[in-house]
């Protein structure tokens, strides 16, 4: 017998096959669809990807034009980050990601510079391990291959807003704790396996405490337009006048995922930044096949 | 085939068009304006590497009267290592070490400054210094990845000695996890010249785990915005200028301690037990030098610069003179002298001899006298029973206005509560049958069914611990137990100590 969770996330799966195979301008029996999904360039997908349920991202900081808060309509999310193992297939299927071949527009020096070959990990990456060093254009190439998407920041934020047991991370003192903790180390020369990664209140496992990650509108961080009321709040980035008009100035751990957002550029890397996948929740009126 | 090929067409297409805005935004905020050009006067200065030093040392004293194009590499690195003996923190640092490096450069020197962030950094980080004119001192200019390297040039206008800091949000965690140090900007006539310089900085730090807990240590949010400090730190370490680490001098040298204090939080009232300064640059400005001052104070974000000749041989203890951070929390380092004895100006202990003062044998007798006669007083109270009864009496008054206050609208005036809803305390069995549980009743709270002379309730009672004193408590049960048709002992402060400490 499935239970109700297990049967909706076969039809989710079913449903994203379907999705992968339209866009691939192919259509196949289902089933063959995901058996093949390998060898037609999909990367795997080991893990079923969890609910987050709709929610509202109140941004740390903002321009006074600015909204409040942002409504986050329900998503899939990965439960976990991409794997080197996941990485390796992908480039395995898209040569023109592989370390050698990469564009200089797309990734810079640092591409994969922990991996041992184009075509092979090696002892510093273990296939279990979050993949890092990959540039916002080659996950987002990733996701798409896998007829995915990243997440939004907002998305992203209200996904990692969970704590362990609670829809508010920040009231947990465990999930404080540890989370500062993780923020306070130094980055393992080899990156734990993503196995080990504690699951939030939603399933989602190593949002915090794993790896940095990749979201679709990382340079919104502190985004910065043509306005001279930008330019201004530009300035008070940095020291104390980064508090100025904040919404919670005790969230440390916001201010550190938004000031690495902020230090990066799309085709930067960094030896503990990754990233995991993220759908739209599937919509009764896609067309059917 | 077909399916492969389009698809990768159209990922190349989307990445190559938000390749566009992407690098546009995110150069934008940080904008790389390229290498600033230089006029001939500039660019003809001779080039040279500044000479970092780790504490407590410091590069030595410029001797060139002219400016220079002084470049300046530091490192940022997040590195694990000792607080205080077997407890363990991750640092932020410059240079490796807490405080950084320290920079020398001179009045005029144009500064050609490279910050790089260690590829294993987990954050971004930039460096404010307060040498710089300029908006962020630097920090917005220097905002650094992890795995990158900024660059920016600034020229060194004022003479002084400045605190460099991290700028990265959130600023107080950077700071106080190691990321600031002192850059001396020597003035073009240079500074007096002295025998021995050290590099002293003093920092508050803020962990989980108590002074002294051993292991990794995290660092604590809450201490950090609450402002209280698990170490108060000279140097980054509990005794790092402690033993064969403290500072060294000759009897007859001048020595000059560059002092400066990170923070994030806490000034310091610097001190040398034994020592007075001859002179002190309040503040690191050079315009007044104030002489003869035993204690100077010196802001977060701030520095100060003393000179003092070592007379007298032995060990002068450095302290921050708010001296619960150096007895407790670390903030205390040593300048061990060596040489001659000069007994004139301090000769060492001279005589030891017995002085009594009120600690005598006399005083001490009276004072154990007394504390029999307290006892007695209170044993021929608690057997009088006119004295006891009085105390019940008493006891009940003060419980009727804690019961008037607290309890009555729903247990009502009488005690009867109200039918079905709040059950009664009047002739109440339940309330009678159990001392210990009509004391937890009124400590935590009741939830739940009770059935209270023979009629179900079925409500909330909320808990009276954080609202009333242990000893009211005891005063309104003993007026509830004793009115209404009940009668009981009176409750004393031990039953609902007892109580309490049984179910916390």
């Amino acid at each position: 017998m499935l239970t109700a969770v297990q049967f909706r996330r076969f039809t989710d799966n079913v449903s994203r096959t379907l999705r992968a195979a339209a866009l691939a301008g192919v259509f196949f029996f289902p089933i063959l669809a995901q058996a093949m999904s390998a060898s037609a360039g999909q990367p795997p997908r080991d893990v079923a990807p969890v609910l987050i349920p709709a929610g509202v991202y109140r941004p740390l900081s903002r321009a006074t034009t600015d909204p409040e808060t942002v409504a986050v309509a329900a998503f899939r999310l990965d439960a976990l980050p991409v794997t080197n193992a996941q990485f390796l297939a992908f480039v395995t299927t898209h040569p023109q990601w592989r370390r050698s071949r990469v564009s200089p527009l797309f990734a810079d020096e640092t591409y994969l510079r922990n991996w041992a070959g184009d075509l092979d990990p090696g002892p510093a990456s273990p296939p279990d391990s979050p993949v890092v060093n990959v540039s916002w254009f080659a996950a987002r190439a990733y996701a798409r291959a896998a007829g995915l998407r990243l997440p939004t920041l907002a998305e992203w934020e209200v996904a990692a807003a969970a704590g362990y047991t609670t829809p508010i991370g920040r009231a947990e003192p465990d999930f404080v704790q540890d989370l500062l903790a993780w923020l306070a180390r130094p980055v393992p020369a080899v990156l734990p396996s993503v196995a080990t990664a504690k699951p939030n209140l939603h399933g989602a496992c190593g949002l915090h405490g794993l790896v940095w990650e990749w979201v679709d509108d990382f340079n919104t961080a502190m985004v910065v337009g043509e306005s001279r009321a930008d330019a201004a709040r530009d300035q008070n980035a940095f020291c104390g006048g980064a508090a100025a008009g904040v919404s919670d100035t005790s969230d440390y751990a916001a201010f550190m995922r938004q000031a690495l957002r902020s230090s990066l550029k799309a085709k930067q890397g960094t030896t503990s930044l990754g990233f995991r996948c993220a759908e739209d929740l599937p919509s009764t009126d896609l067309p059917s096949p | 085939m077909k399916s492969r090929s389009s698809l990768q067409l159209t990922s190349g297409l989307l990445a190559a068009v938000l390749s566009l805005s992407a690098t546009r935004a995110a150069e934008g905020y940080v904008p790389v304006k390229g290498l600033a050009p230089m006029p001939p006067e500039i660019a003809a200065l001779p080039v040279e590497q500044a000479v970092l030093t780790p504490p407590p040392l410091v590069p030595p004293a410029i001797t060139r009267r002219s400016p220079a194009r002084v470049v300046v590499d530091l490192e940022v690195r997040e590195v694990v290592g000792r607080i205080a003996d077997g407890t363990q923190y991750t640092f932020w640092t410059y240079g490796g070490t807490v405080p950084g490096s320290f920079i020398r450069i001179r009045e005029g020197d144009v500064v050609e400054f490279h910050l790089n962030n260690h590829p294993s950094s987990k954050l971004p980080h930039n460096i404010d210094l307060h040498a710089v004119t300029g908006p962020g001192g630097g920090a917005a200019s220097s905002f650094t990845a992890p795995g990158h390297s900024s660059q920016f040039t600034f020229k060194a206008l004022n003479p002084g000695l400045y605190v460099y800091h991290c700028a990265t949000a959130p600023v107080p965690m950077h700071i106080s996890n190691g990321m600031y140090g002192l850059i001396l900007v020597e003035p073009a006539e240079g500074l007096p010249p002295v025998d021995k310089e050290f590099y002293v900085m003093q920092g508050d730090f803020y962990t989980v785990g108590a002074y002294g807990e051993g292991g990794l240590q995290t660092f604590d949010m809450a201490k950090s915005i609450d402002e209280r400090p698990t170490y108060v730190l000279l140097n980054g370490a509990v005794g790092a200028l402690v033993g064969d680490k403290a500072l060294a001098a000759e009897a007859g040298q001048d020595v000059r301690i560059y002092f400066g204090v990170g923070g994030p939080n806490l000034m310091s009232s610097f001190h040398v037990i034994g020592e007075i300064f001859d002179r002190v640059y309040p503040e690191a400005g050079l315009k007044f030098v104030q002489e003869h001052v035993q204690t100077t104070l010196v802001p977060a974000g701030g520095a100060t610069m003393v000179d003092f000749k070592v007379d007298v041989p032995g060990t002068y203890v450095l302290v921050d003179h708010s001296l619960s951070r150096a007895f407790n929390k670390g903030a205390l380092g040593m300048l061990k002298v060596s040489g001659a004895e000069d007994r004139v100006v301090y000769s060492g202990k001279e005589v030891d001899s017995v002085y009594l003062g009120s600690q005598s044998a006399a005083g001490s007798l009276s004072s154990k006298r007394e504390d029999e006669l307290k006892k007695q007083i209170a044993a021929q109270i608690k057997a009088n029973p006119t004295i006891a009864g009085l105390t019940k009496e008493m006891q009940m008054e003060k419980g009727k206005q804690v019961y008037m206050q607290n309890c009555f609208a729903c247990h009502m005036p009488t005690g009867e509560g109200m039918a079905g809803v709040f059950p009664p305390l009047a002739k109440s069995d339940y309330l009678m049958a159990d001392r210990e549980r009509a004391i937890r009743i009124v400590l935590k709270g009741l939830n739940g069914k009770i059935t209270v002379n023979g009629v179900d309730y079925n409500s909330a009672m909320p808990p009276q611990q954080d609202v009333l004193t242990e000893e009211q408590i005891a005063d309104v049960l003993t007026y509830a137990t004793n009115n209404w048709g009940n009668a009981a002992d009176a409750y004393t402060v031990d039953e609902v100590r007892r109580v309490k400490s049984d179910t916390l």
